[in-house]
């Protein structure tokens, strides 16, 4: 057994492992119960199931969960405050940043991590170069480029909807 | 996935001593190994976790004007590092344009160097690899061959190596420092990615149980900084593998070019050093003419490995024309400089021009 200590949403989570197999994202749904990370291709492709981990995006489905003992994850979980959305998640209702919503967990922390990153700043063109990690098979890029970039702070994401499109 | 013995070494030498168990693998991110792990391509009895190892995820400016990238530095970490970026902007220019940033957070360094082909016969485990399973022959010849080599490949395997930080890596004379059981040595990084000859399997110039510790760039690789860029050609605009990538990087004197690098991917097993193109270079004036006969020698050994891949010769001698013509522009203010597409408008190939102003 592979004893591991996690902090996940600010909680400390101790988990004994019985197989090193697993990754982080099943680690997260299937011994945490946490199931807003998704699983969608699970071979790093299409970014369903990003994750901070110690503040820093990354794919949960191509992490060793053993290898991450004593690391900081927060997951779509973990982002509101009560019922007080996080910015970004408002900003991706506001903006109708998806369809089935299969995939909107990872892009909203993919969005998360974009910002802390802050290479991207207000520039449509870099927002998708950074968000392109993340792959929404309904297509609502549109929206979703303009949900990042209001919560970015660039104010009327309306007005940019020609150029995010 | 198999099951294996997972350990977390807590120094290089234990790392090294781990290693030496039949079937042992060394573990980064994962990001390349765990994916295979997954499909069946590879199947490790042991997974020494090297992600804790101490010293290793430093970035050194050393004294004699060269850098020592630690193995375990992140490639966001890499190519955000304002020093390293402004002095080596090839270099980060290609980290940017690799895999996505989920990725870019986890890779390291040197599990960059260790990346398997993506060729999709070596990744479907059922299908006959020379590389994967040797012996058992190469599905790939006379399949789907349109991303396979055409540069230095084999009748045994027509893989190409995918990394995009390797490419500019090779044209600056980066050096790869291996620690293992017999002490520690240095190797050319054009010398650490093997051609596929007769024996596809063996990919590096690692034995078993060596450990890379560094990637090394020699003091002369920050005298291109101003005239340096890494072009990739790829299906689409981010987020995928190079058709073909070039890096170059241009000193120069007054109106004549110094000194040239050049290298290219996407089309060999190995990043693709073309020293014959940089002697036609030197002493020149960066102007198209020179630049397509540069072009031309680069790919005078080019062979297509398939039908589908004839197109990947000229398309890399284009794509060497105007990385090199870019270069001569000058390195752009800000990386990566965006349109990432080498064809998003202006379509044009842009003539040489003030620094920053290649992209408007």
């Amino acid at each position: 057994m592979i004893p591991l200590r996690l902090t996940v949403n600010g909680t400390v989570r101790e988990v004994l492992l019985e197989d090193p197999r697993v990754t982080l994202l099943d680690l997260l749904r299937e011994r945490l119960h946490l199931t807003g990370s998704k699983k969608g291709c699970d071979r790093g492709q299409c970014g369903a199931c990003t994750v901070l981990v110690d503040g820093r995006r990354i794919n949960a489905c191509l992490a060793l969960a053993v290898s991450l003992d004593g690391a900081s994850v927060t997951t779509i979980e973990g982002l509101a405050d009560g019922d007080a959305l996080h910015p970004v998640q408002a900003a991706f209702i506001t903006h109708d940043g998806f369809q089935c919503g299969f995939c909107t967990p990872g892009q909203i922390m993919s969005a998360v991590g974009l910002i802390t990153e802050g290479q991207a700043g207000t520039d449509p063109e870099r927002i998708r170069e950074g968000m392109s990690g993340n792959l929404c098979r309904c297509g609502a890029y549109a929206g979703i480029s303009e949900a990042v970039l209001a919560a970015q702070g660039a104010g009327d994401g309306a007005a940019i909807r020609e150029d995010a499109a | 996935m198999n099951l294996f013995d997972y350990t977390r070494p807590a120094s290089v030498a234990e790392a090294i001593a781990a290693a030496q168990a039949p079937g042992a693998a060394y573990l980064g991110a994962g990001t390349n190994l765990l994916d295979l792990m997954k499909g069946g391509v590879v199947t490790p009895a042991r997974l020494v976790d090297v992600t804790r190892l101490p010293g290793l995820d430093r970035i050194e400016f050393l004294d004699d004007g060269g850098v020592r990238i630690g193995a375990l530095v992140r490639n966001s970490d890499l190519a955000h590092d304002p020093r390293f970026a402004k002095t080596y902007p090839a270099v980060a220019e290609a980290l940017l344009a690799g895999a996505s940033a989920q990725l870019r957070n986890a890779a390291t360094a040197a599990g960059n160097l260790m990346q398997r082909t993506r060729c999709p016969y070596f990744a479907d485990a059922t299908s006959p690899c020379n590389k994967r399973a040797p012996g058992s022959g190469c599905a790939a010849i006379g399949g789907a061959t349109r991303l396979h080599a055409v540069l230095g490949w084999s009748e045994h395997c027509i893989a190409t190596n995918p990394s995009d930080f390797c490419v500019p890596l090779a044209a600056f004379d980066a050096v790869v420092e291996i620690e293992g059981a017999g002490g520690r040595r240095a190797v050319a990084l054009v010398d650490f990615h093997r051609l596929p000859g007769d024996a596809p399997e063996r990919e590096t110039d690692l034995a078993p149980g060596e450990l890379i510790v560094a990637v090394r760039l020699p003091p002369e690789a920050a005298g291109f900084s101003a005239h340096a860029r890494y072009l990739k050609v790829r299906d689409r605009t981010s987020y995928a593998f190079a058709v073909v990538s070039a890096a170059a990087g241009l000193r120069l004197n007054g109106d004549r070019i110094g000194e040239a690098r050049l290298a290219l991917g996407g089309v060999a097993l190995k990043p693709w050093r073309a020293r014959e193109a940089e002697h036609l270079l030197a002493g020149q004036a960066p102007d198209p003419d020179v630049f397509r006969k540069a072009a031309d020698a680069a790919l005078a050994g080019a062979k297509p490995s398939g039908e589908a891949n004839v197109f990947k010769i000229e398309l890399a001698r284009r794509i060497l024309v105007r990385a090199l013509t870019l270069a001569a522009a000058g390195t752009p203010e800000r990386l990566p400089a965006l349109p990432a597409s080498p064809f998003a408008a202006p379509f044009a190939v842009p003539s040489p021009s003030p620094a920053g102003a290649a992209h408007g």
